[in-house]
């Protein structure tokens, strides 16, 4: 059967492009989890009718072109300091929905600082923070979130915790925080993550449209090319080590407890 | 019993045949191109087995490049 005869029998579309993505081929690599969590922001922002007021924040790293892929208003800060001009943005506009979207090289290395004080200050914004273990725009160096024992261009021998320390859990960091009302962690690398992930991105902007603090959503994400995996294997990897560092799931949920 | 229908309309100079359509979908439906290339030079995805699909858009919500919608119809 084809599309015109499913429309023409009383069939419905299931699934499309959202409206807020442009029509831009995205630059990253095949199988990268940022295109999977672009396309949930755009849906969650078109469907809380965010268009007009939502602004997005853009880090350094593979995500530093997302204001050419979604279709609203964004600002392009130094390395690391996204949640510092995200908290300028939502302080002067009182109306504006702000979110940071950064890596784990952004927000867990450079911008260690200024993300656990945004989070300390309890800003009305969302952080977005795709943790995929490496630097991946660089060609895929250590980060702090690398796990111990990975190969990277930097540690070709692996991560060793004597000569480069742990790895940083951030996420369960920025939970002992007071300011933050909304911490989880989520993956995109099936489709009922995907759904949750998409769930927890709509608690989380909803969150900062209320003014109810910070909502840090962690997405631990894939960068085969740095993980020198194909897509398919890369998620194979995650799900068995990825996980057991940094376990998907709710960390803290005030606004819940309030009910 | 209510039978689904599915059809997938995959925009294939978009696509960058990552695969992961294919390992998400679970009625084997799709698979990438082996001979054939799109205009960057990927082996894109089709329908290989076009009636098992139910239309249950798994592979769209995956897909990291957007590039597949799903039309689903329910014969009671």
């Amino acid at each position: 059967m084809t599309k015109e005869e499913i429309i023409a029998q009383g069939g419905s579309k299931v699934n499309s492009r959202p409206r807020l993505l442009l029509p831009a081929t995205m630059h990253y690599c095949p199988g990268c989890s940022h295109g999977v969590v672009h396309k949930l922001v755009a849906e969650v922002i078109d469907e809380l009718g965010m268009e007009d007021n939502a602004i997005g924040v853009a880090p350094v790293g593979c995500a530093v072109f997302a204001y050419n892929y979604i279709d609203i208003d964004w600002i392009e800060a130094a390395h690391g300091r996204a949640p510092a001009v995200a908290t300028a943005a939502a302080r002067l506009d009182p109306s504006a929905v702000v979110f940071t979207y950064q890596g784990d090289g952004d927000l867990a290395a450079i911008g260690t600082c200024e993300s656990i004080h945004a989070c300390n200050r309890g800003e009305n914004i969302t952080i977005i923070f795709i943790n995929n273990g490496i630097y991946g725009m660089t060609g895929g160096q250590m980060a702090p979130t690398t796990l111990e024992g990975m190969k990277t261009a930097t540690t070709p021998y692996g991560r060793r915790v004597d000569l480069n320390g742990y790895p940083l859990n951030i996420t369960n960091l920025v939970k002992e925080l007071d300011g933050t009302c909304y911490v989880t962690r989520e993956s995109v690398h099936t489709p009922a993550a995907v759904r949750k992930c998409k769930a927890a991105l709509r608690q989380a902007f909803i969150n900062t449209r209320e003014k109810r603090g910070t909502s840090f959503i962690e997405v631990v994400g894939t960068c085969n090319s740095g993980w020198k995996l194909s897509p398919e294997k890369a998620n194979q990897w995650m799900e068995e080590n990825m996980f057991a560092k940094y376990p998907p799931g709710e960390i803290k949920n005030t606004v819940k407890e309030k009910k | 019993m209510a039978k689904a229908i599915g059809v997938v309309e995959i925009d294939t100079n978009r696509c960058k045949g990552c695969n992961l359509c294919v390992v998400a979908c679970p009625t084997n439906v799709l698979s990438l191109r082996q001979q054939e290339v799109n205009d960057k030079g990927y082996n894109f995805a089709y329908m290989l087995n076009a009636d098992n699909c139910i239309g249950c858009g798994s592979c769209s919500l995956v897909c990291p490049d957007s590039c597949i919608e799903v039309y689903r119809l329910i014969q009671k």
